[in-house]
């Protein structure tokens, strides 16, 4: 079925103005409940984890939110429309994660930390060198990961608000980061939780739908769908075989065990995702919050995939191609084709709003991180009070989200997928080793730790800067730009073949956190006893940490 | 708390960390977790091998039309991935759970008798 809808070569689909209203409204209510559950003054411990007041299955649907960002929401509707059974492949690493989190450090983090990732990193071993590198690891995958979301913004505004001018975007991104700002100093881990609980249920409410109705389209059968999917697919049956985009030769291949590598391991690793465990009060409360993420993920990318097929039997991949957002407007286009401007509407403001949620609670984890661990432990010794510490940490709020709508601004015409691989890249390789060694492994100390954080985090940014996805990738098209970030095909400084770093960073940082450990005599029996009894008891967890 | 107080409290950690029953409860949990980490790891980077590596296999197909031998696959990756989540989570909340709180109840008791020992001196 071709597409005949005037859109094809016009900027924009269905009618912005509708897309605006539909997106606004969810900004006045998510505000109103924001400040109706949480406003006043803050604890440090309200503000970065909402005093662990949420209970497992809350807190498991705000993890959905947190984690289905508009990479995934998208990204892999968009991947599976092209590319088939390699775009479901993708999406299945993301969820097999899930069982690293819940089996090993979900409960065990909960039980040992109070407020940030290096709480655990940092329990047994020196203090300020620990905390210092974990806060850098830290602030580099959120980085990425805010990049990635904010550039997103930009990229969709053009294809659903018809706002194409380049400072009508950049306002847009602006306006994007300055709502997010005001969701988090309003209502601190709290409210960005609601907000995240709210876009999950519409998420998962808004793709269910389409689920329904594409499959209502082709009288519940699948193999129709499947049938017209591949007549409407230049790949044909390939389209249901592996290859069409990890296949191509040896390289994509070994690159496709690179990605799935950091997806499987980044997951437990990603600071904003750990933060959620805090959010509970016990781990009881955290293996249950787990247990509701993953029937949420999971069961969203079982829709996906039909929604992603949906998208190329009924508005086919030609048409995809040619809108603004190429893969990433698959599942706009086969809303408005289902459903018109309405569904359309819907469907755009829960896009803006997983963006706005994601960032909001990568903001949290990011200013809970600067104000406790380096402002607090490293800058001042431990010695401030809270008032103080919530108070650096609110100006952090503001001081990174203006950077997420500056990088936003500058990164919204970059190639900007790979970002996401890369914080899953770095934190697998960073952080997942440390968490993993100091939760158990009884030999691991801090110079371990330094070794593989450090390691992990600069062998996989090293690798970055020279692989395909910064330079030297050939063009689409004989003469045409490159693929790479740098755009100019006479830059080629690329030296590592593959596009995911993962490969050789994880293992190389859990071979180094194990050499620096059994190079270093240092071992706190004591430190360690107390943190083996707390992680699998949880007693002791409400006390205040003595370091 | 003051500075004698923390000593006995991580006194505390260090008998109990040395009793059977907690060393039971480390191994109880490992012996679950470990060899599940072990297997859905394998199991999940065989499926991606087997579509790498052998793309004929995964792409038949079975039946009808776009039911692939690699879309059963994956789709049985979600299946294991709920099974492990409901047995584990079962398994936790029955078996793991009271060894736990005993754990934490025997920690509590370390401590009263550390404290009443302290008093008498």
């Amino acid at each position: 079925m071709a597409l005949t809808l005037p859109f094809a070569e016009a900027t924009s689909v269905g009618s912005p103005a509708l897309n605006i209203a539909i997106f606004a409204s969810f900004v006045v209510i998510t505000l109103v409940i924001v400040i109706r559950v949480s406003a006043g003054k803050k604890t440090a411990e309200q503000y970065y984890t909402a005093a662990g007041a949420f209970t497992g299955r809350q807190n498991g649907v705000a993890i959905a939110g947190d984690y289905l960002s508009a990479a995934s929401f998208l990204g892999i509707a968009g991947a599976i429309a092209l590319q088939g059974y390699d775009g479901f492949l993708y999406s299945i690493g993301f969820l097999v994660a899930w069982l690293v989190a819940l089996l090993l450090v979900a409960e065990l983090m909960r039980n040992t930390g109070r407020f940030t990732m290096a709480d655990v990193l940092s329990y047994r071993l020196k203090q300020r060198p620990v905390r210092i590198a974990t806060a850098i690891s830290v602030l580099t995958v959120s980085f990425f990961y805010l990049l990635a979301q904010m550039a997103g913004a930009g990229g969709l505004v053009s294809l659903l608000l018809g706002i194409q001018g380049e400072m009508a975007q950049n306002l847009i991104i602006a306006l994007v980061g300055g709502i997010m700002i005001t969701y988090v100093l309003i209502g601190g881990m709290k409210g960005t939780t609601w907000v995240q609980i709210i876009k999950a249920l519409l998420l998962i409410a808004g793709t269910a739908v389409i689920t329904l109705m594409v499959l209502g389209k082709f009288s519940f059968s699948f193999s129709e769908l499947f049938q017209s999917a591949a007549d409407n697919s230049p790949a044909g049956d390939k389209l249901f075989e592996p290859g069409l985009k990890y296949g191509k030769n040896l390289t994509t291949k070994i690159d496709f065990i690179s990605l799935s590598m950091a997806l499987v391991l980044g997951t437990a690793g990603l600071p904003h995702v750990l933060q959620r465990f805090y959010t509970v009060p016990t781990s009881k409360q955290a293996r249950k919050s787990v247990e509701w993420a993953i029937w949420l993920i999971g069961g969203f990318y079982l829709l996906t995939l039909v929604v992603g097929y949906g998208a190329a039997a009924l508005v086919g991949p030609k048409a995809i191609l040619a809108a603004p957002g190429k893969a990433n407007s698959a599942a706009p286009l086969l809303a408005y084709e289902l459903g018109g401007s309405i569904l359309l509407g819907v469907i755009s403001g829960i896009a803006f709003a997983t963006i706005l949620a994601v960032v909001a609670g990568l903001t949290i984890t990011t200013s809970a991180t600067f104000a406790h661990d380096l402002y607090k432990e490293v800058f001042k010794r431990g010695q401030t009070t809270q008032d103080q510490e919530v108070k650096v940490a609110r100006i952090a709020s503001v001081v990174i989200g203006c950077i997420a709508i500056l990088g936003g601004i500058l990164a919204k015409n970059q190639n900007i997928a790979f970002l996401v691989a890369l914080a899953f890249a770095v934190a697998a390789s960073a952080n997942l080793p440390t968490i993993l060694y100091s939760l158990f492994w009884k030999g691991f100390n801090t110079r371990g730790a330094l070794w593989s954080i450090y390691g992990g985090l600069t062998s996989s940014i090293v690798l970055i800067i020279f692989s395909p996805v910064v330079s030297g990738k050939p063009p689409l098209v004989e003469g045409g730009p490159s693929q790479s970030m740098i755009t100019n095909t006479a830059i080629d400084f690329h030296l590592f073949p593959l596009d995911n770093p993962g490969l050789v960073s994880i293992p190389l940082a859990f071979f180094l956190g194990w050499l620096g450990s059994v190079t270093s005599k240092e071992h706190n029996a004591q430190k360690y006893a107390e943190m083996e009894v707390r992680s699998l008891t949880g007693h002791g967890v409400a006390e205040p940490v003595n370091h | 708390m003051s500075n004698e107080a923390l000593e006995q409290t991580e006194d505390s950690y260090l008998t109990l960390q040395s009793t059977s029953e907690f060393q039971a409860l480390r191994k109880k949990f490992r012996g679950f977790v470990f060899p599940m980490t072990a297997f859905f790891l394998a199991w999940y980077f065989l499926y991606v091998l087997m579509s790498i590596f052998a793309p004929d296999f995964m792409g038949q197909q079975v039946g009808q039309p776009g039911i692939t031998v690699g879309l059963l696959f994956g789709l049985g990756q979600f299946v294991t991935t709920f099974a492990i989540t409901i047995i584990y989570a079962r398994w936790a909340n029955s078996q793991l759970d009271p060894l736990a709180e005993a754990a934490g109840a025997q920690l509590d008791a370390i401590n009263a008798a550390n404290a009443a020992g302290a008093k008498e001196n």
